[in-house]
């Protein structure tokens, strides 16, 4: 039996299962619907427009804040790295400052932002900059000095030695970064989406209470469990779809390292 | 292997780093004074307000506040527990699935789509299931951190190198034995560094399940500040769950040093 | 003790099927000292795990002391060659001999008393209380010679268990290896491309020839029971057996067989 059928085996059982337990009267079906309804509000869910509107806006959150975080930490982490004081300095700095988990600021950012658009992205910008900057700042100054004098004895400029020799070199250890960093992101953007509550009668995309916000409407007095179990359901297959993504870049791109530190 | 001078320069490094925090907190607490914004309140205010909220207290209580035992200490044991049990649970089954490439194949997919949830979309739903309270809290740390140990224990178990196999296999060991006394320490590294995942998405788990869900407890003081507007307890809040993830931190790798030190001196001598 | 008869194995199916081993007998007495020498790539690893139970044999079967051998039998002891791999890098030397002991419920004092003399054969008393990757690679082999006799096999089976090392600790592995067999009394059958220690070690060697391996020829070693590397090396006696070997190694066998052959490539 090949792997691939046993993966599938697999899942049609686990699913049957819940079907079975989810139908016997051990649960609550209003509180744990089996998975033929969350099937079917699935399909439902997956025409509405209103919907589609907050998945956009937790993914597109996502990913601005994402793409910023990398813009911010990236060539700030180079600078630091390259500068052996600064990298140490900003190494300890980043040390003390990566523990204090960002979910704790959700709160204050509530308070001192707002609901609006912007407080999901920045919040979520703030958590992710921390990994891609610790692993940046230690992917360049761990850069193998034997390329570095391989490419001096070629007499590359200092561009072709940056954009030739040094970028390659760090981007298995920064796209790692980058991965830990998406899935905070995520975790940061459905956070404030939950704590903020929806909000979907809003003006913009980026305003919407997102899934999160949709989910937390949802499951409010337990009113409609099957629509949030639906909703956390997509929430996961947009993580999925997310990771999934990352490996892939990273086997295409990166595939002469696993992006863990050699050392 | 530690010379003097190596642990010379280790004392050197060490106290490097708490100076530049320092240096960094001094320019932070100048940058606020100056600034005098609203939800930015100087270092020294924060300090002065986490003293006051739980390091107040008689003399004979170490000089901790009452607030101390009745939310710091129940946001500890929720974290720590939910950790452990994670942990256990996840270590004992990915050395089962690990060693079992037939079983692991039937669940690797429902573990992928699971772990791929982010945890906050869960909240809504076990609150309604498990209600406020520490049910929920632990159901939500235990279910997003089981994760990261799960798959490392998998991958630890199942990278086991050939020539063990075939050597474990010339003695006849029982599976029991062999999965407890030969893969569980194999794994080890790998364990522990899905153990240190795991407790720092512990730490954020714990927080945002209490800002939903909890009657008491150091998220639950932050959403009652929230509400209050107490913009420095709101700061303290923050800087406490920063202390906390930084010495869990050091405490974990302190533990992973004794427990592998085998594995770490081996590498650092064979050099990969 | 063992038996094996017509043991044959087959990698793989259909078109990228590979015959490892072809149709291999021969038997091993008690108290023997058996060596198996062939070049590199005939199979001579695949010939070890089909015969101890290890690796299950596509054609043929092993019997242990009369009975078939399916699982590796709890009297038969292994060494590998990957010294480093094998022993438990997260257990002491002490811990690593006594291993097996522990896993077959020996009490705590016995263990003690067992694994302290099988230290002490392999002149490893002092190192009881150090890790594997704190030894030289002589001295892990020979950790790991210690656990496969310290639970009294009757028989040891070891694959090519000094290729790793340098020529001077094969040397002394090889002379210890002799004074510890004698010591537990142990049938031993050593699988090795090295022609002269094959010979050194052994009371018979068998000749194996490349994939598809059979035997080409059995040799008895007619050299005194007590070995010494210098002294017994310069015998002609030796210096006779060695050049037989190498050349059935190279040639095969010289006489005609109803099953041809192969010709092997030059090999020493």
């Amino acid at each position: 039996m090949s792997r691939l059928l046993r993966n599938i085996i697999g899942t049609v059982g686990v699913l049957a299962l819940c079907e079975l337990v989810g139908r016997s009267g051990l649960v609550n079906p209003n509180q744990l619907p089996p998975p033929s309804v969350i099937g079917a509000r699935l399909v439902e869910l997956f025409n509405d427009y209103e919907f589609s509107l907050d998945v956009v806006s937790t993914v597109l959150s996502w990913a601005i804040a994402l793409g910023i975080a990398v813009l911010i930490a990236v060539p700030l982490g180079v600078l630091f790295g390259s500068v052996p004081l600064v990298g140490s300095a900003a190494s300890a700095i980043v040390e003390f400052l990566r523990p204090i988990p960002s979910v704790a600021m959700i709160p204050l950012a509530l308070v001192a932002l707002g609901g609006a658009a912007e407080t999901k992205i920045w919040l979520a910008v703030f958590g992710a900059v921390w990994p891609i900057l610790f692993n940046t700042v230690h992917a360049v100054s761990d850069i193998d000095p034997v390329q570095i004098n391989t490419a001096k004895a070629f007499n590359l400029t200092r561009r072709q030695m940056l954009t030739a020799v040094k970028l390659p070199s760090i981007a298995p250890f920064v796209l790692t970064g980058i991965r830990v960093s998406g899935s905070i992101a995520l975790i940061l953007v459905v956070s404030t989406e939950v704590l903020a509550g929806g909000s979907s009668a809003s003006a913009t995309i980026l305003e919407r209470g997102g899934l999160g916000g949709f989910i937390t409407d949802a499951g409010t007095g337990g009113a409609r469990m099957d629509l949030a179990i639906a909703g956390t359901f997509v929430a996961g297959l947009i993580g999925f779809v997310i990771n999934i993504v990352f490996v892939a870049v990273q086997r295409r791109w990166v595939n002469w390292s696993d992006g863990d530190r050699a050392r | 292997m530690t010379t003097v001078v190596s642990r010379r320069r280790r004392v050197v490094e060490i106290t490097g780093k708490w100076v530049v925090f320092a240096l960094f907190v001094a320019a932070w607490q100048v940058a606020t004074e100056l600034a005098e914004a609203p939800y930015f309140p100087t270092p020294v205010t924060i300090g002065r307000t986490m003293v006051d909220l739980w390091l107040s207290g008689p003399a004979a209580h170490l000089f901790l506040t009452d607030a101390v035992g009745t939310q710091i200490v129940p946001s500890l044991l929720r974290l720590l527990g939910g950790w452990a049990a994670a942990g256990a649970i996840g270590i004992v089954v990915g050395l089962i699935l690990g060693r079992s490439g037939k079983a692991y194949d039937y669940v690797s997919p429902t573990i992928s789509f699971l772990r791929s949830i982010p945890p906050p979309a869960l909240l809504p739903v076990f609150l309604v299931l498990f209600h406020i309270g520490t049910e929920m809290q632990l159901a939500t740390i235990i279910f997003g951190v089981i994760w990261p140990v799960l798959l490392n224990t998998i991958d630890g178990a199942h990278t086991l190198d050939e020539t063990v196999v075939e050597t474990t296999r010339s003695m006849r060991l029982s599976r029991t034995r062999f999965l407890a006394t030969v893969v569980f320490p194999a794994a080890l590294p790998k364990i522990f560094a899905g153990l240190r995942v795991s407790l720092s998405l512990a730490l954020i788990l714990m927080v945002i399940s209490e800002l939903v869900g909890s009657t008491n407890g150091i998220g639950y003081q932050m959403i009652l500040a929230q509400r209050n507007f107490a913009i420095a307890e709101m700061w303290a809040g923050i800087v406490l769950l920063g202390i906390l993830g930084y010495v869990l931190n050091v405490l974990l790798l302190a533990v992973q040093n004794q427990v592998i030190g085998w594995h770490i001196r081996s590498k650092s001598l064979t050099g990969r | 003790m063992l038996d094996v008869t017509e043991i044959s194995h087959t990698y793989g199916s259909g078109a990228k099927s590979h015959v490892a081993l072809g149709n291999i007998t021969f038997s091993v007495e008690k108290g023997e000292v058996v060596c198996i020498v062939g070049p590199s790539g005939c199979g001579k690893s695949t010939l070890l795990r089909a015969i101890s139970g290890l690796l299950p044999p596509t054609g043929g079967e092993s019997r242990f002391m009369g009975q078939r051998i399916t699982e590796v039998p709890t009297d038969l002891a292994f060494v590998f060659q990957e010294y480093s791999k094998s022993l438990f890098p997260w257990l002491t030397v002490r811990g690593n001999v006594a291993f097996p002991l522990k896993a077959q419920g020996m009490p705590r004092r016995q263990r003690a008393e067992v694994v302290a003399e099988a230290l002490g054969w392999v002149g490893l008393a002092d190192a009881v209380e150090k890790y594997p990757w704190q030894l030289s690679g002589g001295m892990q082999q020979r950790v790991a010679i210690a656990r496969a006799l310290v639970s009294q096999p009757a028989l040891l089976l070891m694959d090519e268990p000094f290729a790793s090392v340098d020529a001077q600790t094969r040397a002394e592995l090889e002379d210890l290896l002799l004074r510890v067999r004698r010591e537990y009394n142990t049938t031993v059958l050593l699988v090795t491309h090295d022609i002269d220690e094959s010979v050194y070690l052994s009371d018979r060697v068998l000749v194996l020839s490349k994939a598809p391996s059979m035997i080409v020829s059995t040799l008895p070693v007619t050299l005194p029971a007590e070995r010494d590397q210098i002294l017994t090396k310069e015998t002609d006696e030796f210096v006779h057996l060695r050049g037989e070997v190498a050349r059935l190694l190279r040639y095969g066998t010289a006489e005609p067989t109803s099953v041809p052959v192969p010709v092997d490539a030059a090999m020493e």
